[in-house]
């Protein structure tokens, strides 16, 4: 498969942070079938900081090493912190991702902004912590 | 190979090297005719099935512009067939696209019902490759020929595979490839009945008489021939070979995987193919794991397409997009054995699992039962 560098490989073939967070502070969702790609993040956070970061994730080879990545950049890093994790920053890490993939596939730092959002939305309306 | 060495003369030379080469031409001509039931004069050699394709559409269509500028295809070509229909629309011609029911399958009803005054030309493929279906190519060129419009056939996926009788299916023109067969690659053959007008796409010199200019690439010429013969000879054998293990496949394998559906026709399909929608999950990611445990597939899904798209055959069956995304196609060859159906039968269901643990669509449809088919 030598359409992927090393790293997406690797990420792919053991992915970081599987699954689903119970009772999580904020979910992002984004994506659609047609376009081929459904990733969902949640998150736990600990005073401004995200202390635990899970996903779960529907689509190619890209799609599930770009959601293990940004879980693991994300991990510990404060909100505004992991709020500056962009799509090329998570390319770069993963050592590049072929052309035709950056835009479908890239959709993982989207989708922990979002939750991130989702959180403080719910703390605006005056939610726990 | 003889043909890139001592006798590597151009066929169309007079001297002796050429002589060699030409002969050689025409042997192949003839085991290609052969295979199909043709007359030698009646095969034009090519660089591949996609330069039949473009061809046969292209060619047919322009060399009778001025009777009308009507072609009918179906909605589930090859891209060489449907881009080539594409580009004729661009020149002028009207397109008409034949639907196909959930089998994949035309009704040839459904051709007559499109056929107009000005139709010129018509191009249905015998199979198709995704997902196996033969289609009813016969009772197509009956109408065809009650009202006197040429029909090709693509039969690239079955010319070599099945029994392909050029008389026996009524078509004006048919398109075959070698790699298909076990033949050489970047070479094709395109068959036109004998009074048949095509317009050639290439101009130059008066090679393959005329209709298709350029230096014969020779060596691939007499590998395609030889292909034709061997395929032509064991077909029986391999047919029955490659049934046995597509049937095993399309049984057992969705007994052991939830949510998984086979796609295609039941019956009419070709030997070698069993292609299958599994649920939740995406074609891409199931085609690298199963690479990665020594078994090669494709994938109709928009993540393995170059274009991210779907794959324009499942939609056209009325597959969802969702669906469409977990295709998955597995073809067996001649060197493959029951233990390689067994092999797939014991890793495919943990690499499916696998991925469907990591699914948010395989999550929502635990929780909520919403979602499956």
């Amino acid at each position: 498969m030598p359409i992927y560098s090393e790293k997406v490989m690797e990420h792919f073939m053991n992915p970081r942070n599987v699954g689903e967070i119970e009772n999580p502070d904020g979910v992002g969702e984004v994506g659609n079938p047609v376009c081929g790609d459904i990733m969902t993040f949640y998150i736990k956070v600990n005073g401004n900081r995200l202390e635990d970061v899970k996903f779960k994730t529907f689509g190619c080879g890209a799609a599930i090493a770009v959601s293990s990545m940004v879980s693991e950049m994300a991990m510990g890093k404060t909100l505004d912190e992991a709020k500056k994790i962009t799509p090329r920053l998570v390319a770069e890490e993963l050592g590049g991702l072929p052309q035709n993939k950056f835009h479908c596939s890239n959709l993982g730092a989207q989708a922990l902004s979002k939750a991130i959002d989702n959180y403080r939305k719910k703390q605006a309306k005056g939610g726990k912590k | 190979m003889p043909y890139l060495d001592e006798l590597f003369g151009n066929p169309s030379c007079l001297h002796d090297w050429g002589d060699a080469a030409r002969e050689a031409m025409d042997t192949a001509r003839e085991q290609v005719a052969q295979l199909i039931g043709a007359g030698a004069d009646e095969i034009i050699f090519t660089g591949s099935g996609t330069e039949s394709n473009n061809f046969a559409v292209k060619g047919m269509a322009l060399a009778q512009q001025s009777k009308g500028k009507h072609i009918i295809v179906s909605a589930i070509e090859h891209f060489s067939v449907l881009h080539s229909a594409k580009t004729l629309e661009k020149w002028g011609f009207k397109l008409t696209e034949v639907p196909v029911d959930r089998y994949g399958m035309v009704d040839p009803d459904e051709v007559r019902k499109r056929i107009r005054k000005d139709t010129v030309l018509v191009s249905i493929m015998h199979a198709n490759g995704e997902v196996g279906t033969i289609e009813p190519i016969e009772e197509i060129a009956g109408i065809t020929r009650e009202h006197n419009i040429p029909f090709h056939t693509d039969a690239i996926v079955t010319a070599g595979t099945i029994p392909v009788n050029v008389q026996e299916l009524g078509v004006d023109a048919l398109s075959l490839a070698g790699n298909q067969f076990y033949g050489p690659k970047g070479i094709g053959a395109l068959y036109v009945r004998k009074g048949v007008r095509i317009m050639p796409l290439l101009d130059g010199g008066v090679q393959e008489g005329g209709r298709r200019a350029g230096t014969e690439n020779v060596p691939a010429v007499v590998g395609l021939g030889k292909a034709a013969e061997l395929a032509k000879n064991d077909m029986a054998s391999r047919v029955k070979h490659l049934s046995h293990l597509r049937e095993r496949l399309l049984a057992e394998l969705p007994a052991r995987i939830d949510h998984m559906v086979v796609t295609g026709h039941p019956e009419n399909r070709l030997p070698g193919n069993a292609s299958f929608c599994v649920e939740f999950i995406e074609g891409e990611s199931m085609l690298m794991l199963l690479n990665s445990q020594g078994v090669a597939v494709t994938s109709g899904s928009a993540c393995t397409s170059r274009a991210l798209k779907a794959s324009h055959v499942l939609i056209a069956m009325g597959l969802s997009h969702e669906i469409a995304q977990g295709s998955v196609l597995f073809t067996f060859g001649i060197d493959n054995a029951e233990e390689d159906v067994d092999y797939v039968l014991e890793v495919m269901p943990p690499i499916v699992e696998r991925l469907r643990q990591m699914s948010p669509l395989y999550a929502k449809f635990t929780k909520t039962g919403k979602g499956g088919h």
